[in-house]
């Protein structure tokens, strides 16, 4: 790895001991750059532009292209030829002329351009990269204006794939190793290098090992040709079609920054933006190529009320009227869902309060506890964690987190760490996984369940980080142990949920027992305060239940009516479709979904690409973005609840995302005691094999659809077992095994793994292995399997 | 006053000769002349042609309808570039770029034109997406009857464009001409269709 900093990443580490300053003459200007900055960066820093393709100030230098060549003279001693200015660090006294002032170095970037033009092909009018190209924009700045070549071209058989989304067009490649070198020391995924020498030379991929990574795309990113290009964006558009909005990921919640390409209303691809504080210049694949969903063809239009058994579509003042008839006066609860922007949670926090008089709102589509929803309460509401956390922590415990599939930019930047200064991480997790390998971490197998004694053995500093899940909420007294361990030791709790909304949906009291700005429910002075801030008599002094309860009390009939905002009941553990057939379902969606079916008034929503709006990241920063589709028609679910209010009598003034914003930012944060945290004891293993399972990045989630070129590069569905269990049940690699449970069963192959003795992994919501849904089964639960079918 | 002001002073202009008064009238003479101009017209030749029934050849290089062009056995030249596009100063043409698939060839190679709109409500055919053209596939022709009674009339699609059928020509999608590639259309090997390509490859 580099040892060398550029400006860039360096604001995003430690305060360190100051730096040695270098002084050096560039072009006949003076500059002062720290030690160890390269040539080609303190150009940079003067204005000057130094031609370069194989430079990336994320990657280490590598001097592979050569385009940068400048002459350089140290006290008076000039090396006798041009030197690459991208592998040279500064160095007190040095003289350095770039093509701007030296002839010599001109003609040898001239020299460079024309070697690399050989065989480039000159294909830019097939080729997507036209027009944002760095070959030829340089070419163009610091090529000579005529060829003199009169070969013929090298050619390949064009486009390889190598990877369902990634083609590789190899005659295009100046082998500057970006790519490879990305894979390598970022990525972690070593799946393509360079093979052949000379001008044979070209990207290739292992035969056995496709180039299977999550973050593939960030290749083609960084490709400064058309090499590499993505399947789903291949000949789409050019840029000066594009409108370039900067997004927010609405993926997980790492809260990446990315760039939104729109073409006529119509999103066409989405690059990573750069943010140092955040996802440098890198994102997942899930973040950069699944947005099709905003633009599927069955996208609800317009609203839909059900007659006589029958949805048929209807103007917004009748639908508007019939969910109004249908909740006012009703014991309604609402279920919010993990997508919401924060605005729009906000508005489902504030309509439940003041239109419901219920505090029964809940934002988890997913299995749950109360010790998490004391939690949340106690410790996560209004704290602030932040990737620099992980840049100087000493120790990194990740329990009930896989971050490579659950939180892939928290990945990156603890991997950074962990080649960079071998960061020490632990991983209290029952399956040794391979992101838990590429981070070098110390695996504690430990059985679902039994977190809470793994962590209760570690011994952390007040520099350590625990890394929490939202799968820990499964295994009972696990969060307990967090709040234990990090009493004791003075180490940071982070707390990582998968969905971009469930941080802010706290935040902004979209849960039972808390109200906006972390007011407890519980406390009656934080509710006079938001009853005088939303100008509203009193507010329900009881704390709300959680979705699991919210379902049960439908089935039971003490919920008469249901607000549903992008839920999937069958994200959760036993979800009961008597409760969804008996109530009243107002629901909130942009495409038909599993409460489709029992829904009785839908109304339309915005995608994220069409309001603005905020998510707020797992650290606890707010990520705003801005509307990137212009003519979009869909509004916002702040503003369809706000609508409804009025329809109901009982309005919450809510206009908008931006009103809600506003209005966020004026009801403030609770500044009194908050919720306290009573610990809970973990429970027993149960017999028999125990369940391990978390979502792969690529699955069957709803806003992967008509993405066939991303589901491509997803995960096999595989059960892991250990070597001993294989045995016992007498199955080897690829052999079926089924898994089965009181409510269903599912068939998987198997595959040997560094997995706990005892333990069968299956992914929670693969393409054809729902074990979630199919099984009904949480992390922990007891399950039958045997060979065979 | 500064010498701009003065210069925009108009109470400094006199408007003496344009006068409407009758001073200034030419002598009989001269308007005798003026008339017998008129007179002597009467016998020349007439330029007026009786449009639209009689239509006069353009000159040659007449910047005209545009026409999107073919290769001899009848495949697309364009290749969805979109080069038209970025070159034209009026924001007038549309690409839409597609794949080529050996199913359903359009055009040599891996790309070609899915969608191809010229609007002429904007088009001032200054045949920039001419030159811009790296396949030859955009040319103008010299047909200038382009007045419509719908302004969606005047956005014409990539149907409307292409070039008609030459003797020889198939209509696209077919597979390419036997024992060819895409290299061996742009040498202009290829100088016709063959059989094989009917009916996009399929026998009937």
């Amino acid at each position: 790895m580099t040892t060398v900093d550029s400006g860039r990443t360096e604001s995003a580490m430690t305060p360190k001991a100051p730096v040695e300053q270098i002084n050096l003459i560039i072009d006949g200007f003076e500059v002062t750059v720290p030690k160890g900055t390269l040539v080609i960066r303190a150009a940079e820093q003067l204005g000057i532009q130094i031609p370069r393709f194989c430079d990336h100030p994320l990657l280490a230098p590598v001097g592979a292209c050569r385009q940068c060549l400048v002459d350089i003279e140290i006290n008076g001693r000039a090396f006798p030829k041009p030197q690459a200015s991208c592998t040279i660090p500064v160095e007190n006294g040095m003289i350095v002329k770039t093509q701007l002032t030296s002839e010599v170095a001109q003609k040898a970037q001239e020299g460079v351009m024309e070697l690399l033009l050989v065989n480039h092909p000159l294909d830019c009018p097939v080729c997507d990269k036209g027009g944002e190209c760095p070959l030829q924009n340089q070419a163009m700045s610091t090529g000579q204006s005529e060829s003199r070549f009169e070969g013929t071209k090298r050619t390949f058989e064009k486009p390889v794939n190598i990877s369902s989304q990634v083609l590789l067009d190899r005659e295009r490649c100046i082998l500057c190793a970006r790519c490879t070198r990305f894979s390598e020391e970022i990525a972690g995924d070593a799946f393509i290098a360079l093979n052949e020498r000379g001008a044979l030379q070209q990207v290739g991929i292992y035969e056995k090992d496709p180039f299977e990574s999550y973050f593939s795309g960030n290749t083609v990113q960084i490709c400064p040709v058309g090499a590499l290009t993505g399947s789903a964006y291949r000949f789409r558009s050019r840029p000066f079609d594009l409108v370039s909005t900067p997004s927010v990921c609405e993926h997980c919640a790492s809260g990446c920054s990315l760039r939104t390409d729109v073409r006529r209303n119509k999103t066409l691809r989405r690059l990573a933006g750069d943010d140092s504080n955040v996802n440098e210049e890198w994102n997942c694949d899930k973040g950069r190529w699944a947005f099709q969903y905003t633009m599927a063809k069955d996208r609800i239009a317009n609203p839909l009320i059900r007659e006589n058994g029958q949805l048929r579509e209807a103007s917004w003042p009748e639908a508007l009227a019939a969910a109004a008839a249908g909740l006012k006066g009703k014991r309604t609860g609402v279920l919010v869902g993990g997508r919401s922007t924060v605005e729009d949670a906000y508005g489902y926090a504030k309509f439940a309060r003041v239109a419901l008089n219920t505090n029964d709102i809940d934002f988890r589509s997913r299995p749950h506890s109360q010790e998490e929803t004391d939690f949340l309460a106690a410790h996560v509401v209004g704290s602030k964690v932040n990737y620099q956390d992980i840049d100087t922590a000493d120790h990194v415990v990740l329990v009930g987190f896989e971050p490579e599939e659950e939180s892939p930019i928290i990945f990156l930047r603890i991997r950074k760490q962990v080649t960079r200064r071998s960061l020490e991480v632990t991983a209290i997790t029952p399956y040794q996984s391979r992101g838990f390998k590429k981070l070098n971490a110390n695996a504690v197998l430990t059985a679902p369940g039994q977190e809470a004694a793994a962590l209760n053995g570690l011994s952390l500093t007040n520099k350590s980080m625990i890394i929490s899940g939202e799968r820990l909420a499964e295994s009972a007294g696990g969060l307990s142990a967090v709040v234990q361990l990090a009493n004791k030791s003075g180490a940071k709790i982070a707390w990582v949920p998968r969905r971009a909304g469930e941080r802010g949906a706290i935040e902004v009291g979209a849960i039972g027992n808390l109200l906006p700005g972390g007011r407890p429910v519980s406390d009656a002075t934080a509710r006079v305060d938001l009853a005088a801030a939303w100008g509203v008599d009193s507010l329900p002094a009881e704390i709300g239940k959680s979705a699991d309860q919210i379902l049960v009390a439908a089935n039971a009939g003490q919920l008469e009516a249901l607000v549903i905002g992008g839920v999937d009941p069958f994200d959760m553990q036993q979800p009961s479709v008597n409760a969804l057939e008996k109530t009243f379902i107002v629901s909130l969606e942009m495409r038909p979904s599993a409460i489709t079916e029992f829904a009785d008034v839908i109304f339309p929503i915005a995608a994220v690409t069409e309001k603005s709006g905020s998510f707020m990241s797992w650290a606890g920063t707010s990520r705003s973005f801005e509307k990137a589709a212009p003519d979009a028609d869909h509004r916002s679910d702040a503003y369809v609840l706000s609508i409804l209010s009025d329809a109901m009598g009982t309005p919450i003034n809510l206009t908008g995302s931006k009103a809600a914003a506003k209005e966020i930012a004026a009801v403030g944060s609770w500044d009194g005691a908050r919720a306290t945290f009573t610990a809970t004891q973990s429970k027993n293993l149960h017999e028999g094999v125990i369940l391990a399972t978390w979502r792969h990045l690529l699955d069957n989630g709803s806003l992967q659809a008509n993405e066939p070129n991303l589901a491509g590069t997803a995960r096999k569905n595989l059960a892991r077992v250990s070597a001993k269990l294989a045995n016992e049940l007498g199955v080897k690699n690829g052999d079926l095994v089924t898994v089965s449970t009181d409510r269903g069963s599912l068939a998987l192959p198997i595959e040997v793994s560094e997995i706990l003795d005892g333990v069968i992994w299956l992914p929670r919501n693969g393409v054809g292995a729902e074990s979630l849904r199919i099984l009904g089964a949480l992390n922990g639960d007891g399950v039958k399997v045997r060979k065979g079918i | 006053m500064s010498d701009l002001a003065k210069k925009q002073d108009l109470s400094a202009v006199e408007y003496t000769d344009i006068s409407i008064g009758n001073e200034n009238a030419k002598p009989f003479l001269t308007q005798l002349k003026g008339f017998w101009v008129t007179f002597a017209m009467m016998f020349r030749k007439v330029n007026t042609v009786q449009y639209p029934e009689v239509k006069e050849p353009t000159a040659a290089r007449f910047h005209g309808r545009h026409q999107l062009n073919r290769h001899p056995d009848g495949l697309e030249k364009c290749i969805g570039c979109e080069l038209c596009a970025w070159a034209c100063p009026a924001d007038a043409i549309l690409v839409e770029g597609g794949h080529n698939t050996d199913e359903l060839r359009y055009s040599p190679g891996e790309r070609f034109g899915a969608v191809y709109q010229i609007n002429y409500l904007r088009c001032i055919f200054c045949g920039l997406c001419i030159e811009a053209c790296p396949t030859r596939a955009l040319t103008m022709t010299n047909e200038y009857e382009l007045a419509d009674d719908d302004r969606a009339k005047l956005i014409f699609e990539k149907s409307d464009l292409l070039a008609p059928l030459q003797p020889g020509m198939i209509e696209a999608p077919h597979p390419y001409y036997p024992g060819t590639d895409d290299q061996d259309y742009y040498h202009g090997k290829v100088k016709s269709s063959h059989p094989s390509q009917q009916n996009n490859g399929q026998v009937k």
